[in-house]
């Protein structure tokens, strides 16, 4: 029993990071119908903004992670402008490969300013005690932060005017234009945000495990099976994927060798596609 | 409209050019060999250039011969670490003999080296690709393994393919020597010793304690090592309540120290290679898990372990070598063996002068291929392949890397079998980490602390 507690508070602590990068895919492709293939590398470079800002210039992790976070949203900005914009009418075959394009450029030149070795962002608070489970510190941090951003990003939809905005586009682009809801700005604030969250879910993951540049693959794939299991384009949808996934990783070695997690992952992607492809949490069409 | 069609034609020329440019040079760029050491391939002795005609004739013939080394060096990807200490240890050792001139043969000629080497990225297609070129571009006349029993593995089908002898150091599975290959030469202890000495030192520190979880790494080293451990545990009487790997890469061992902790284990023994092995153990520390004992593969006997700080205290890990193992020209009397080359004092300082840091055992594998080459060239008094080789099927030997014997029978040439494993422990000394050699008795020099925490 004990070791089952302990796993499900390690799967949801990681799940909430997982979620908020799987946010980052889905509000994109929820608002414009782009799957976003820079994702993965933009997730990486939130690692390395955290890793150079904590040993280079011996910024605070958690300051770092802020920073990320706002760099990360003028980048998705430029993409946007620079990759995303001019195909944004065409087939989603053409905006695939343009960030696909941009996913390219990035591991590239970070593979050869960072190589591949392997970082690790030196942060030690200690651990503490969740009823079993012994938590190490930054987990639980980085499983608060990314609430925090997850209720933020919510409120921000909900409550404002440029979330407003985003979810009139969301719903129907030439409505919106119509009413003068100006569109251009609207779909680079949302790829911001999309790669806002995908910076500081990499951020947080560099407080807890240690990476390459090429690291930002697997979450990426991560992401998509969250997004599919909590309905593309279904923001918070995300989140509960996020934790379901985080769950599955942590519960599975329990009762099978830890090498067949992937396998029933996929496995649960595929199946959601064919019996429920808006995902678990509705996403209606 | 032809002179639009002329335009766009020249134009495609044109950019073809650039193209083809762009990537002879790009091609050059990352191609071009790192290389140390003497540039000319077979040079006359300098004093000899200076000389008058008529004594020339006169004058034996010193020739001096440069023999190309090959290797790949991980200089990125996982490896990294261990790789680049094996290197800067052999370059040592070219320095060295460069420096006292060269080993000379009886007809008088000098033998010098030179080091031709790449980037092999950590991974086993890069491997396979560069070992090829080293041989057919390169030309090199002797080869040094890979680091890693994976990428040594693929290095090695094509070393025996073109008839190369290859020094593998940073490779201790057996398997790679159960092949039927003729020309690899194992320098480290082989795998299926790696942590049995471990397990007997668990034996001397607890004789009550009875449940063992092994969890390690999914590649061809830590399997060997730790199969071999676990039978061997088996025959001691330990209950292996856990026995797993882990993907390589793996960055999240939460699940597994779930298991460990659910296991009722006491002690914990496996690892890999040096990141998942100090990442396993700053987890194994974060998480507080409850138990006496955890000896790892690799990541200990590493200088960088001790920067994890609390997490590094008092894990064990095999060591294939350490600086104050006490082999000298006294012990290999004392053993019956030759002495051949510095001692460990004279090793570390060395290497210490040169890298401004103490050598850990990759470093030592690396100098010890380079002095095991020229050993073997010296006692065959040429650097004709299949004498050199010879040399080194009766070697036996103690240098200060240990004794150094291979195996000549069919079944598994070239596995060594004279040297053995010494096991470290980080002890924390007035709040700064230590590493202490606990095992064996004989070789200790400090008492191994129990338990864990």
């Amino acid at each position: 029993m004990d070791a089952l507690i302990r796993s499900l508070i390690d799967g949801l602590l990681l799940g909430f990071v997982y979620g908020i990068a799987a946010m980052g895919l889905t509000l994109i492709w929820g608002v414009m119908n782009v799957i976003n293939l820079s994702h993965g590398a933009i997730i990486a470079l939130g690692m390395f903004s955290v890793y150079l800002l904590f040993t280079a210039l011996g910024i605070s992790a958690y300051i770092a992670v802020a920073i990320t976070a706002v760099l990360g949203l003028l980048f998705g900005i430029v993409i946007y402008f620079i990759a995303v914009h001019r195909v944004i009418d065409a087939p989603e075959l053409s905006t695939l490969l343009a960030t696909y394009a941009v996913n390219m450029i990035i591991i590239g030149v970070g593979t050869s300013i960072f190589k591949t070795s392997p970082r690790n962002v030196p942060l030690d608070l200690g651990s503490v005690h969740l009823g079993p489970a012994v938590v190490p510190t930054t987990r639980l941090i980085a499983a608060l932060v990314a609430i925090l951003v997850a209720a933020g990003l919510f409120l921000f939809l909900k409550y404002t005017r440029p979330g407003r905005y985003i979810r009139a586009v969301t719903d129907n682009r030439d409505a919106a234009e119509i009413v003068g809801v100006p569109s251009a700005q609207v779909l680079a604030l949302s790829f911001g945000l999309g790669t806002m969250l995908a910076a500081v879910s990499g951020a947080l993951i560099a407080t807890v495990f240690p990476f390459t540049i090429l690291s930002g693959g697997s979450y990426e794939l991560k992401s998509f099976v969250i997004g599919v299991l909590g309905g593309l384009g279904n923001p918070v949808g995300s989140l509960f994927g996020g934790l379901i996934l985080g769950d599955i990783e942590s519960l599975v070695p329990l009762v099978m060798p830890t090498t067949w997690t992937p396998v029933l992952e996929f496995v649960l992607f595929v199946v959601i596609l064919l019996v429920k492809p808006n995902g678990l949490f509705g996403g209606e069409e | 409209m032809r002179r639009k069609l002329y335009l766009f034609l020249g134009l495609l020329v044109l950019a073809s050019l650039v193209l083809v440019g762009c990537q002879s040079t790009s091609s050059e760029a990352t191609s071009a060999p790192s290389s140390g050491g003497n540039e000319a391939e077979v040079t006359q002795a300098p004093a000899e250039a200076t000389q008058a005609p008529a004594e020339a004739s006169e004058a034996p013939e010193a020739k001096e011969v440069t023999v190309t080394i090959g290797f790949t060096q991980s200089q990125t990807g996982k490896y990294n670490e261990e790789s680049s200490s094996q290197t800067q240890g052999l370059e040592l050792w070219v320095k060295q003999v460069n420096d006292q001139g060269g080993i000379k043969l009886s007809d008088g000629t000098v033998v010098k080296f030179k080091t031709v080497y790449y980037d092999d990225e950590s991974t086993g297609d890069k491997v396979q690709q560069l070992y090829t070129r080293l041989i057919t571009e390169d030309n090199a006349d002797f080869l040094i393994s890979p680091y890693s029993s994976g990428l040594t593995s693929m290095a090695a089908v094509v070393s025996e393919q073109y008839g190369k002898i290859m020094l593998a150091t940073g490779a201790a599975s057996d398997s790679i020597y159960t092949k039927g290959y003729e020309r690899v030469y194992q320098i480290y202890t082989p795998a299926s010793r790696y942590l049995t000495g471990a397990v007997d030192l668990l034996k001397s520190l607890d004789p009550n304690l009875k449940k063992v979880a092994f969890v390690y790494e999914n590649s061809k080293f830590s399997q060997a090592v730790v199969g071999a451990a676990k039978d061997y545990a088996e025959q001691q009487g330990y209950e292996v309540v856990l026995f797993e790997g882990y993907d390589p890469g793996t960055t999240d061992f939460g699940a597994f120290i779930n298991k460990i902790a659910d296991s009722g284990a006491e002690a914990v023994m496996g690892g890999g290679h040096f990141q998942d092995g100090s990442t396993f153990a700053r987890q194994l520390y974060e998480k507080q898990l409850d138990i006496k004992y955890l000896a790892l593969l690799v990541a200990p006997a590493d200088n960088g372990f001790s920067e994890l700080g609390d997490a590094a205290k008092n894990v064990v890990g095999p060591s294939q070598w350490e600086p104050s193992a006490n082999y000298s020209p006294e012990s290999a009397k004392a053993a019956g063996l030759a002495w051949f080359g510095p001692t460990s004092a004279e090793f570390a300082k060395a290497y210490e002068d040169a890298y401004g840091e103490t050598p850990s055992y990759h470093a030592a594998g690396g100098y010890a291929a380079g002095l095991v080459l020229q050993k073997a060239i010296m006692d065959a008094d040429s650097v004709d392949p299949d004498k050199v080789k010879a040399a080194l099927d009766n070697m036996d030997l103690l240098i200060f890397f240990g004794h150094i014997k291979f195996d000549t029978s069919e079944d598994a040439h070239g596995l060594q079998i004279g040297h053995e494993m010494v096991y470290v422990q980080w002890q924390d000394k007035d709040g700064k980490l230590v590493k202490e050699v606990v095992w064996p008795k004989e070789g200790a020099t400090a008492a191994p602390v129990y338990p864990l925490r």
